[in-house]
Protein backbone atom coordinates (compact mmCIF):
# COMPACT_ATOMS: atom_id res chain seq x y z
CA UNK A 1 0.00 0.00 0.00
CA UNK A 2 0.94 3.82 -0.43
CA UNK A 3 0.85 3.89 3.33
CA UNK A 4 4.12 5.32 3.54
CA UNK A 5 5.61 7.42 0.79
CA UNK A 6 9.27 7.12 0.90
CA UNK A 7 11.62 9.86 -0.19
CA UNK A 8 13.86 9.97 -3.03
CA UNK A 9 14.97 13.59 -2.96
CA UNK A 10 16.59 14.13 0.17
CA UNK A 11 19.49 15.77 -1.34
CA UNK A 12 20.07 19.22 0.52
CA UNK A 13 19.92 19.62 4.64
CA UNK A 14 19.61 23.49 5.99
CA UNK A 15 19.72 23.79 9.60
CA UNK A 16 20.80 26.74 11.71
CA UNK A 17 22.04 26.27 15.53
CA UNK A 18 23.01 28.47 18.44
CA UNK A 19 25.55 28.26 21.08
CA UNK A 20 25.86 30.46 24.02
CA UNK A 21 29.69 31.28 24.01
CA UNK A 22 32.12 32.55 26.53
CA UNK A 23 33.45 35.64 25.50
CA UNK A 24 36.80 36.38 26.79
CA UNK A 25 37.64 40.10 27.25
CA UNK A 26 41.56 40.06 27.33
CA UNK A 27 43.23 43.20 29.06
CA UNK A 28 46.97 44.30 28.84
CA UNK A 29 49.27 43.43 30.31
CA UNK A 30 48.18 40.00 28.12
CA UNK A 31 50.27 38.15 31.07
CA UNK A 32 48.81 39.49 33.90
CA UNK A 33 45.38 38.43 32.28
CA UNK A 34 46.23 34.82 31.65
CA UNK A 35 47.88 34.15 34.96
CA UNK A 36 43.88 35.65 35.98
CA UNK A 37 42.86 32.44 33.33
CA UNK A 38 45.03 29.74 35.54
CA UNK A 39 44.11 30.75 38.73
CA UNK A 40 40.06 29.95 37.09
CA UNK A 41 41.41 26.68 35.94
CA UNK A 42 43.65 25.34 39.02
CA UNK A 43 40.26 26.12 40.79
CA UNK A 44 38.49 24.21 38.30
CA UNK A 45 40.18 22.05 35.56
CA UNK A 46 38.04 21.76 32.47
CA UNK A 47 35.81 24.42 33.41
CA UNK A 48 36.04 25.44 29.73
CA UNK A 49 36.53 22.46 27.75
CA UNK A 50 33.91 21.46 25.63
CA UNK A 51 32.37 25.29 25.87
CA UNK A 52 32.45 27.83 23.12
CA UNK A 53 34.67 29.84 23.73
CA UNK A 54 35.07 33.71 21.35
CA UNK A 55 37.70 36.28 22.18
CA UNK A 56 37.06 39.63 21.82
CA UNK A 57 39.56 41.90 21.18
CA UNK A 58 37.74 45.03 21.15
CA UNK A 59 39.40 46.08 24.56
CA UNK A 60 43.23 45.86 23.39
CA UNK A 61 45.19 47.03 20.52
CA UNK A 62 47.03 44.19 19.54
CA UNK A 63 49.55 42.97 16.42
CA UNK A 64 49.17 40.11 14.78
CA UNK A 65 51.87 38.51 16.27
CA UNK A 66 50.58 39.42 19.50
CA UNK A 67 46.97 37.52 18.71
CA UNK A 68 48.69 35.05 17.52
CA UNK A 69 50.69 34.57 20.38
CA UNK A 70 47.10 34.97 22.62
CA UNK A 71 45.49 32.65 20.88
CA UNK A 72 48.29 29.99 20.92
CA UNK A 73 49.00 29.95 24.95
CA UNK A 74 44.94 29.71 25.46
CA UNK A 75 45.36 26.50 23.37
CA UNK A 76 48.48 25.64 25.49
CA UNK A 77 46.01 25.65 28.52
CA UNK A 78 43.60 23.32 26.75
CA UNK A 79 41.39 25.95 25.65
CA UNK A 80 39.99 26.46 21.76
CA UNK A 81 38.90 29.82 20.86
CA UNK A 82 35.79 29.28 18.06
CA UNK A 83 35.67 32.76 16.76
CA UNK A 84 37.65 36.35 17.11
CA UNK A 85 35.24 39.46 17.48
CA UNK A 86 36.53 43.17 17.61
CA UNK A 87 39.61 42.73 15.77
CA UNK A 88 40.46 44.49 12.17
CA UNK A 89 40.21 41.77 9.21
CA UNK A 90 44.05 42.41 7.79
CA UNK A 91 45.13 41.34 11.38
CA UNK A 92 43.34 37.99 11.45
CA UNK A 93 45.18 35.16 9.41
CA UNK A 94 43.92 31.54 7.76
CA UNK A 95 45.46 30.18 11.10
CA UNK A 96 43.43 32.00 13.50
CA UNK A 97 39.89 31.32 14.31
CA UNK A 98 37.52 33.67 11.89
CA UNK A 99 36.30 36.95 12.58
CA UNK A 100 32.69 36.61 13.97
CA UNK A 101 30.05 39.51 13.92
CA UNK A 102 26.40 40.04 15.13
CA UNK A 103 27.00 38.09 18.52
CA UNK A 104 23.81 39.39 21.17
CA UNK A 105 24.79 39.47 24.98
CA UNK A 106 23.06 37.05 27.14
CA UNK A 107 23.11 35.88 30.64
CA UNK A 108 24.56 32.40 31.10
CA UNK A 109 23.91 30.26 33.97
CA UNK A 110 27.10 29.79 36.45
CA UNK A 111 27.99 26.50 36.10
CA UNK A 112 31.15 26.92 37.91
CA UNK A 113 32.03 24.55 41.03
CA UNK A 114 31.29 27.24 43.50
CA UNK A 115 32.25 26.76 47.40
CA UNK A 116 28.75 27.13 49.13
CA UNK A 117 27.02 24.16 48.89
CA UNK A 118 24.15 23.01 46.39
CA UNK A 119 20.47 24.42 46.46
CA UNK A 120 19.06 21.72 48.14
CA UNK A 121 15.62 21.66 45.89
CA UNK A 122 16.41 20.41 42.67
CA UNK A 123 13.48 21.89 40.66
CA UNK A 124 13.15 19.62 37.67
CA UNK A 125 12.60 21.37 34.41
CA UNK A 126 8.44 22.19 33.51
CA UNK A 127 7.94 20.74 30.23
CA UNK A 128 6.78 23.28 27.55
CA UNK A 129 4.10 23.72 24.96
CA UNK A 130 2.77 26.51 23.07
CA UNK A 131 -1.38 26.44 22.18
CA UNK A 132 -2.70 28.44 19.86
CA UNK A 133 -6.78 28.45 20.05
CA UNK A 134 -7.31 30.87 17.13
CA UNK A 135 -6.14 30.56 13.24
CA UNK A 136 -2.57 31.25 11.82
CA UNK A 137 -2.65 33.24 9.45
CA UNK A 138 -1.07 33.88 6.02
CA UNK A 139 2.43 35.88 6.81
CA UNK A 140 2.67 34.77 10.44
CA UNK A 141 5.30 33.19 11.84
CA UNK A 142 4.84 31.57 15.21
CA UNK A 143 8.63 30.40 16.52
CA UNK A 144 8.51 28.42 19.68
CA UNK A 145 12.35 26.82 20.13
CA UNK A 146 11.07 25.56 23.89
CA UNK A 147 9.24 22.63 22.88
CA UNK A 148 5.76 21.46 21.50
CA UNK A 149 3.32 23.98 19.32
CA UNK A 150 -0.51 22.91 19.50
CA UNK A 151 -2.87 25.05 17.12
CA UNK A 152 -6.67 24.23 17.22
CA UNK A 153 -7.44 25.81 14.00
CA UNK A 154 -5.99 26.05 10.34
CA UNK A 155 -2.07 27.26 8.82
CA UNK A 156 -2.78 28.97 6.27
CA UNK A 157 -1.00 29.51 3.05
CA UNK A 158 2.36 31.81 3.75
CA UNK A 159 2.27 31.03 7.70
CA UNK A 160 4.65 28.82 9.30
CA UNK A 161 5.21 27.00 12.58
CA UNK A 162 8.39 26.51 14.20
CA UNK A 163 9.00 24.54 17.10
CA UNK A 164 11.44 23.03 18.89
CA UNK A 165 9.26 19.81 19.97
CA UNK A 166 7.12 18.19 17.79
CA UNK A 167 4.07 20.18 16.37
CA UNK A 168 0.11 19.46 16.23
CA UNK A 169 -2.44 21.17 13.63
CA UNK A 170 -6.17 20.04 14.56
CA UNK A 171 -7.16 22.19 11.35
CA UNK A 172 -5.25 22.06 7.85
CA UNK A 173 -1.90 22.70 7.58
CA UNK A 174 -1.52 24.74 4.75
CA UNK A 175 1.70 26.83 5.38
CA UNK A 176 5.00 25.28 6.99
CA UNK A 177 5.71 23.40 9.49
CA UNK A 178 9.31 23.27 11.24
CA UNK A 179 9.19 20.63 13.98
CA UNK A 180 12.84 19.55 15.99
CA UNK A 181 14.31 22.65 15.08
CA UNK A 182 17.23 22.31 17.66
CA UNK A 183 18.13 19.11 16.24
CA UNK A 184 15.59 17.37 17.79
CA UNK A 185 15.11 14.63 15.60
CA UNK A 186 12.26 12.77 17.59
CA UNK A 187 10.23 15.58 16.94
CA UNK A 188 6.89 14.59 14.75
CA UNK A 189 4.05 16.68 13.23
CA UNK A 190 0.90 15.68 13.16
CA UNK A 191 -1.71 17.63 11.11
CA UNK A 192 -5.95 16.59 10.54
CA UNK A 193 -5.59 17.63 7.00
CA UNK A 194 -2.11 18.44 4.64
CA UNK A 195 -2.12 20.81 2.27
CA UNK A 196 1.35 21.93 3.60
CA UNK A 197 3.97 23.84 1.37
CA UNK A 198 6.82 22.63 3.16
CA UNK A 199 7.47 19.96 6.30
CA UNK A 200 11.04 20.15 8.08
CA UNK A 201 12.44 17.72 11.00
CA UNK A 202 15.13 18.68 12.69
CA UNK A 203 16.48 20.25 9.38
CA UNK A 204 15.27 17.55 6.77
CA UNK A 205 12.44 18.65 4.72
CA UNK A 206 9.91 18.02 2.38
CA UNK A 207 8.22 20.46 -0.19
CA UNK A 208 4.76 20.26 -2.11
CA UNK A 209 5.92 18.64 -4.83
CA UNK A 210 7.76 15.99 -2.34
CA UNK A 211 4.55 14.96 -0.92
CA UNK A 212 2.69 12.32 -2.25
CA UNK A 213 -0.51 13.11 -4.03
CA UNK A 214 -2.62 10.01 -2.48
CA UNK A 215 -1.82 11.33 1.25
CA UNK A 216 -3.03 15.01 0.63
CA UNK A 217 -6.10 16.18 2.28
CA UNK A 218 -5.55 13.33 4.66
CA UNK A 219 -4.67 13.51 8.07
CA UNK A 220 -1.54 12.72 8.86
CA UNK A 221 1.53 12.54 10.70
CA UNK A 222 5.50 12.99 9.48
CA UNK A 223 8.52 11.74 11.41
CA UNK A 224 12.23 11.10 10.87
CA UNK A 225 13.76 7.40 10.38
CA UNK A 226 17.20 8.17 10.02
CA UNK A 227 17.98 10.82 6.68
CA UNK A 228 14.52 10.23 5.84
CA UNK A 229 11.27 11.98 6.63
CA UNK A 230 8.41 9.55 6.77
CA UNK A 231 4.68 10.74 6.06
CA UNK A 232 1.71 8.15 6.54
CA UNK A 233 -1.69 9.07 6.80
CA UNK A 234 -3.77 8.72 10.44
CA UNK A 235 -6.74 6.96 9.20
CA UNK B 1 -23.24 54.55 18.76
CA UNK B 2 -21.00 55.43 15.62
CA UNK B 3 -19.37 52.13 14.00
CA UNK B 4 -16.02 52.28 11.59
CA UNK B 5 -16.06 49.90 9.59
CA UNK B 6 -12.91 49.03 7.28
CA UNK B 7 -13.04 47.90 3.48
CA UNK B 8 -10.27 46.22 2.95
CA UNK B 9 -8.58 43.26 1.14
CA UNK B 10 -4.84 43.08 1.04
CA UNK B 11 -5.00 42.22 -2.96
CA UNK B 12 -5.34 45.41 -5.19
CA UNK B 13 -8.14 45.90 -7.41
CA UNK B 14 -11.01 43.14 -6.01
CA UNK B 15 -13.65 45.58 -5.65
CA UNK B 16 -12.57 47.55 -2.18
CA UNK B 17 -13.92 51.21 -3.68
CA UNK B 18 -16.84 49.62 -5.21
CA UNK B 19 -17.89 47.90 -2.09
CA UNK B 20 -17.56 50.85 -0.14
CA UNK B 21 -19.71 52.99 -2.47
CA UNK B 22 -22.28 50.37 -2.95
CA UNK B 23 -22.61 49.89 1.47
CA UNK B 24 -22.50 53.24 2.09
CA UNK B 25 -24.94 54.38 -0.04
CA UNK B 26 -27.20 51.21 0.31
CA UNK B 27 -26.61 52.13 4.66
CA UNK B 28 -27.78 56.04 4.19
CA UNK B 29 -30.62 54.54 1.95
CA UNK B 30 -31.42 52.46 5.06
CA UNK B 31 -31.40 55.59 7.22
CA UNK B 32 -28.49 55.74 8.56
CA UNK B 33 -26.08 58.65 8.24
CA UNK B 34 -23.22 57.76 6.59
CA UNK B 35 -19.76 58.76 5.70
CA UNK B 36 -17.33 57.21 3.37
CA UNK B 37 -13.39 58.11 3.71
CA UNK B 38 -11.13 57.62 1.07
CA UNK B 39 -7.65 56.07 2.50
CA UNK B 40 -6.37 55.73 -0.88
CA UNK B 41 -3.57 58.98 -0.46
CA UNK B 42 -2.08 59.69 -4.04
CA UNK B 43 -4.32 56.95 -6.00
CA UNK B 44 -7.76 58.14 -4.94
CA UNK B 45 -10.66 56.18 -6.84
CA UNK B 46 -14.00 57.11 -4.14
CA UNK B 47 -14.61 60.20 -5.43
CA UNK B 48 -14.78 58.88 -9.22
CA UNK B 49 -16.96 56.06 -7.86
CA UNK B 50 -19.43 58.61 -5.79
CA UNK B 51 -19.54 61.02 -8.68
CA UNK B 52 -18.07 63.73 -6.68
CA UNK B 53 -14.93 64.58 -8.22
CA UNK B 54 -15.51 68.01 -9.35
CA UNK B 55 -16.60 69.11 -5.75
CA UNK B 56 -13.37 67.90 -4.43
CA UNK B 57 -11.40 71.48 -2.78
CA UNK B 58 -9.94 69.89 0.82
CA UNK B 59 -8.94 65.90 1.59
CA UNK B 60 -8.43 63.71 4.65
CA UNK B 61 -4.84 64.67 4.64
CA UNK B 62 -5.76 68.36 4.55
CA UNK B 63 -8.02 67.73 8.00
CA UNK B 64 -5.24 65.48 9.62
CA UNK B 65 -2.65 68.10 8.98
CA UNK B 66 -5.12 70.61 10.34
CA UNK B 67 -4.76 73.00 7.09
CA UNK B 68 -8.81 72.52 6.27
CA UNK B 69 -11.78 71.76 9.11
CA UNK B 70 -13.44 68.32 8.63
CA UNK B 71 -16.76 70.25 7.80
CA UNK B 72 -14.71 72.32 4.31
CA UNK B 73 -14.05 68.90 3.45
CA UNK B 74 -17.09 66.62 3.70
CA UNK B 75 -18.57 66.32 0.41
CA UNK B 76 -22.57 65.84 0.41
CA UNK B 77 -24.08 63.79 -1.70
CA UNK B 78 -25.90 65.17 -4.58
CA UNK B 79 -28.65 62.11 -4.60
CA UNK B 80 -28.82 61.11 -0.54
CA UNK B 81 -28.52 63.80 1.80
CA UNK B 82 -27.46 61.59 4.54
CA UNK B 83 -23.88 60.45 2.70
CA UNK B 84 -21.31 62.38 2.35
CA UNK B 85 -17.85 61.65 1.42
CA UNK B 86 -14.00 62.24 3.01
CA UNK B 87 -11.89 62.42 0.32
CA UNK B 88 -8.43 61.52 0.01
CA UNK B 89 -5.36 63.84 -1.55
CA UNK B 90 -4.46 62.62 -4.99
CA UNK B 91 -1.27 64.46 -4.88
CA UNK B 92 0.45 63.39 -1.80
CA UNK B 93 1.88 59.94 -0.59
CA UNK B 94 0.79 57.80 2.16
CA UNK B 95 3.53 59.04 4.57
CA UNK B 96 1.67 62.06 4.77
CA UNK B 97 -0.85 60.09 6.75
CA UNK B 98 0.02 60.36 10.80
CA UNK B 99 -1.20 57.60 13.33
CA UNK B 100 -2.31 60.91 15.36
CA UNK B 101 -3.75 62.34 12.63
CA UNK B 102 -6.11 59.63 11.69
CA UNK B 103 -7.31 58.61 15.13
CA UNK B 104 -8.29 62.35 15.83
CA UNK B 105 -10.37 62.58 12.68
CA UNK B 106 -11.97 58.91 13.09
CA UNK B 107 -13.01 60.45 16.13
CA UNK B 108 -14.32 63.19 15.45
CA UNK B 109 -16.40 61.31 12.54
CA UNK B 110 -17.80 59.28 14.96
CA UNK B 111 -19.29 61.85 16.67
CA UNK B 112 -21.10 63.23 13.53
CA UNK B 113 -22.28 60.04 11.82
CA UNK B 114 -23.79 56.64 12.72
CA UNK B 115 -21.51 54.73 9.90
CA UNK B 116 -17.94 55.74 9.36
CA UNK B 117 -16.52 53.28 6.47
CA UNK B 118 -13.17 53.36 5.34
CA UNK B 119 -11.94 52.53 1.82
CA UNK B 120 -8.33 50.64 2.92
CA UNK B 121 -6.00 51.53 -0.25
CA UNK B 122 -4.12 47.50 -1.14
CA UNK B 123 -1.29 46.37 0.28
CA UNK B 124 -0.15 46.21 3.82
CA UNK B 125 2.22 49.67 4.20
CA UNK B 126 1.14 52.39 5.99
CA UNK B 127 -2.15 53.60 4.14
CA UNK B 128 -3.91 49.94 4.62
CA UNK B 129 -2.28 49.54 8.38
CA UNK B 130 -4.21 53.24 9.18
CA UNK B 131 -7.34 52.30 7.21
CA UNK B 132 -8.01 49.63 9.82
CA UNK B 133 -6.52 50.86 13.00
CA UNK B 134 -9.47 52.30 14.51
CA UNK B 135 -12.02 50.08 13.33
CA UNK B 136 -14.87 48.28 14.91
CA UNK B 137 -15.29 46.21 11.84
CA UNK B 138 -14.06 44.81 9.60
CA UNK B 139 -15.36 43.82 5.67
CA UNK B 140 -12.31 42.07 3.83
CA UNK B 141 -13.33 41.82 -0.06
CA UNK B 142 -11.87 38.86 -1.20
CA UNK B 143 -12.56 37.42 -5.07
CA UNK B 144 -12.79 33.81 -5.44
CA UNK B 145 -9.30 33.20 -6.61
CA UNK B 146 -5.96 31.49 -4.49
CA UNK B 147 -4.02 34.71 -4.87
CA UNK B 148 -7.23 36.73 -3.15
CA UNK B 149 -7.88 34.36 -0.48
CA UNK B 150 -4.30 34.33 0.92
CA UNK B 151 -4.09 37.43 0.77
CA UNK B 152 -7.62 38.26 3.07
CA UNK B 153 -6.18 35.63 5.32
CA UNK B 154 -2.89 37.70 5.53
CA UNK B 155 -5.18 40.99 6.05
CA UNK B 156 -7.14 39.02 8.73
CA UNK B 157 -4.04 38.36 10.85
CA UNK B 158 -3.62 41.55 10.75
CA UNK B 159 -6.98 42.85 12.18
CA UNK B 160 -6.47 40.86 14.98
CA UNK B 161 -3.14 41.92 15.85
CA UNK B 162 -2.37 45.61 14.55
CA UNK B 163 -5.47 47.33 15.17
CA UNK B 164 -6.37 49.34 18.45
CA UNK B 165 -9.14 46.91 19.41
CA UNK B 166 -6.99 43.91 19.03
CA UNK B 167 -4.05 45.39 21.14
CA UNK B 168 -6.93 46.70 23.93
CA UNK B 169 -7.64 42.38 23.95
CA UNK B 170 -10.74 43.01 21.95
CA UNK B 171 -11.47 41.64 18.63
CA UNK B 172 -12.28 43.55 15.33
CA UNK B 173 -15.53 42.31 14.21
CA UNK B 174 -14.60 40.36 10.67
CA UNK B 175 -17.08 39.56 7.60
CA UNK B 176 -15.99 38.01 4.53
CA UNK B 177 -17.68 39.64 1.31
CA UNK B 178 -16.71 37.85 -2.01
CA UNK B 179 -17.31 39.83 -5.01
CA UNK B 180 -16.69 39.50 -8.69
CA UNK B 181 -18.28 35.81 -7.85
CA UNK B 182 -18.66 34.47 -11.72
CA UNK B 183 -21.73 31.77 -11.72
CA UNK B 184 -20.99 30.28 -14.95
CA UNK B 185 -16.75 29.71 -14.06
CA UNK B 186 -17.99 28.65 -10.84
CA UNK B 187 -20.12 25.81 -12.24
CA UNK B 188 -17.42 24.89 -14.65
CA UNK B 189 -14.85 24.96 -11.42
CA UNK B 190 -12.64 27.48 -12.72
CA UNK B 191 -12.70 29.81 -9.22
CA UNK B 192 -12.14 28.79 -5.79
CA UNK B 193 -15.55 27.48 -4.40
CA UNK B 194 -17.80 29.61 -1.89
CA UNK B 195 -17.13 26.85 0.80
CA UNK B 196 -13.40 26.07 0.05
CA UNK B 197 -13.22 30.18 0.79
CA UNK B 198 -14.93 29.97 4.18
CA UNK B 199 -12.96 27.46 5.17
CA UNK B 200 -9.57 28.62 4.52
CA UNK B 201 -10.53 32.17 5.91
CA UNK B 202 -12.59 30.81 9.05
CA UNK B 203 -15.12 33.65 9.13
CA UNK B 204 -18.38 34.46 8.78
CA UNK B 205 -19.68 35.60 5.19
CA UNK B 206 -21.60 38.88 4.76
CA UNK B 207 -22.51 38.56 0.82
CA UNK B 208 -21.27 37.10 -2.51
CA UNK B 209 -21.62 39.75 -5.22
CA UNK B 210 -21.66 38.33 -8.79
CA UNK B 211 -19.63 39.73 -11.74
CA UNK B 212 -21.87 42.04 -13.58
CA UNK B 213 -21.62 44.67 -15.92
CA UNK B 214 -23.98 46.90 -14.14
CA UNK B 215 -20.71 47.73 -12.22
CA UNK B 216 -18.80 49.09 -14.72
CA UNK B 217 -22.01 51.38 -16.13
CA UNK B 218 -22.08 52.68 -12.32
CA UNK B 219 -18.90 53.05 -12.28
CA UNK B 220 -18.70 55.29 -15.59
CA UNK B 221 -22.08 57.45 -14.46
CA UNK B 222 -20.39 58.02 -10.92
CA UNK B 223 -23.05 56.78 -8.91
CA UNK B 224 -22.63 53.64 -6.47
CA UNK B 225 -24.30 50.34 -8.29
CA UNK B 226 -27.43 50.45 -5.30
CA UNK B 227 -27.99 53.59 -6.34
CA UNK B 228 -27.84 53.70 -10.29
CA UNK B 229 -29.62 50.59 -10.40
CA UNK B 230 -30.77 49.04 -7.46
CA UNK B 231 -32.84 46.28 -9.49
CA UNK B 232 -29.77 44.74 -10.62
CA UNK B 233 -27.95 41.56 -9.24
CA UNK B 234 -24.52 43.26 -8.11
CA UNK B 235 -27.37 46.30 -6.19
CA UNK B 236 -29.52 43.81 -4.79
CA UNK B 237 -26.82 41.74 -3.22
CA UNK B 238 -25.06 44.73 -1.92
CA UNK B 239 -28.31 45.82 -0.11
CA UNK B 240 -28.78 42.63 1.71
CA UNK B 241 -25.01 42.44 2.73
CA UNK B 242 -25.67 46.06 4.14
CA UNK B 243 -28.48 45.08 6.04
CA UNK B 244 -26.96 42.28 7.59
CA UNK B 245 -23.88 44.57 8.44
CA UNK B 246 -27.40 46.47 10.44
CA UNK B 247 -27.90 43.28 12.48
CA UNK B 248 -30.75 41.80 10.21
CA UNK B 249 -30.59 38.18 9.21
CA UNK B 250 -30.99 37.82 5.76
CA UNK B 251 -31.08 34.44 3.89
CA UNK B 252 -27.74 34.04 1.96
CA UNK B 253 -28.47 33.00 -1.83
CA UNK B 254 -25.25 32.13 -3.93
CA UNK B 255 -26.13 33.94 -7.63
CA UNK B 256 -26.61 30.48 -10.46
CA UNK B 257 -26.96 31.05 -13.88
CA UNK B 258 -30.54 31.54 -14.74
CA UNK B 259 -29.99 29.42 -18.10
CA UNK B 260 -33.05 29.10 -19.80
CA UNK B 261 -33.85 25.96 -21.71
CA UNK B 262 -33.08 27.00 -24.80
CA UNK B 263 -29.55 28.14 -23.44
CA UNK B 264 -28.87 24.98 -22.28
CA UNK B 265 -29.99 22.88 -25.48
CA UNK B 266 -27.65 25.12 -27.08
CA UNK B 267 -25.13 24.84 -25.05
CA UNK B 268 -24.59 21.26 -25.52
CA UNK B 269 -25.34 21.26 -28.83
CA UNK B 270 -22.26 23.09 -29.11
CA UNK B 271 -20.45 21.21 -26.79
N1 LIG C 1 -18.97 42.74 -9.15
C1 LIG C 1 -18.21 43.25 -10.13
N2 LIG C 1 -18.46 42.93 -11.42
C2 LIG C 1 -17.68 43.41 -12.40
N3 LIG C 1 -16.66 44.25 -12.23
C3 LIG C 1 -16.35 44.61 -10.96
C4 LIG C 1 -17.09 44.13 -9.85
N4 LIG C 1 -16.56 44.66 -8.73
C5 LIG C 1 -15.53 45.43 -9.12
N5 LIG C 1 -15.40 45.41 -10.46
C6 LIG C 1 -14.40 46.13 -11.27
O1 LIG C 1 -13.11 45.78 -10.81
C7 LIG C 1 -12.24 46.89 -10.88
C8 LIG C 1 -11.62 47.16 -9.52
O2 LIG C 1 -12.62 47.53 -8.59
P1 LIG C 1 -12.32 48.51 -7.40
O3 LIG C 1 -11.68 49.75 -7.88
O4 LIG C 1 -13.56 48.63 -6.60
O5 LIG C 1 -11.25 47.63 -6.63
P2 LIG C 1 -10.31 48.07 -5.42
O6 LIG C 1 -10.16 46.86 -4.58
O7 LIG C 1 -10.81 49.29 -4.78
O8 LIG C 1 -8.96 48.39 -6.20
P3 LIG C 1 -7.65 49.08 -5.57
O9 LIG C 1 -6.96 48.00 -4.81
O10 LIG C 1 -6.89 49.51 -6.77
O11 LIG C 1 -8.12 50.20 -4.70
C9 LIG C 1 -13.05 48.05 -11.37
O12 LIG C 1 -12.85 48.21 -12.74
C10 LIG C 1 -14.49 47.63 -11.09
O13 LIG C 1 -15.39 48.21 -12.01
MG1 LIG D 1 -9.80 51.17 -4.36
Amino acid sequence: MEARAESKRQVLRFRGRSYVAFVFSPVVPIAGWLEEIDVTLARSPGFFVGKPIVLDLSGVDLSQAAIAHLVASLAERGIRVLGIEGASPELITPAMPPLLTGGRVCTVEQSEPADQPPPKSVEMPQPKSLLLETPVRSGQSIVFADGDVTVLGSVGSGAEIVAGGSIHIYGTLRGRAMAGVNGNSAARIYCQKIEAELLAIDGYYRTAEDINESLRHRPIQAWLDGNIMKISPLN
Amino acid sequence: MAKVLVVTSGKGGVGKTTSTAALGAALAQAGGKVVVVDFDVGLRNLDLIMGAERRVVFDLINVTQGVAKLQQALIRDKRLENLWLLPASQTRDKDALTDDGVRRVIADLRTKFDWVICDSPAGIERGAMLAMRYADEAVIVTNPEVSSVRDSDRIIGMLDSKTVKAEKGEQVKKHVLITRYDSSRAARGEMLSIDDILEILATPLLGIIPESQDVLRASNVGAPVTLSNAASAPARAYTDAARRLMGESIAMSVPTERVSFMNRLLGRRAA
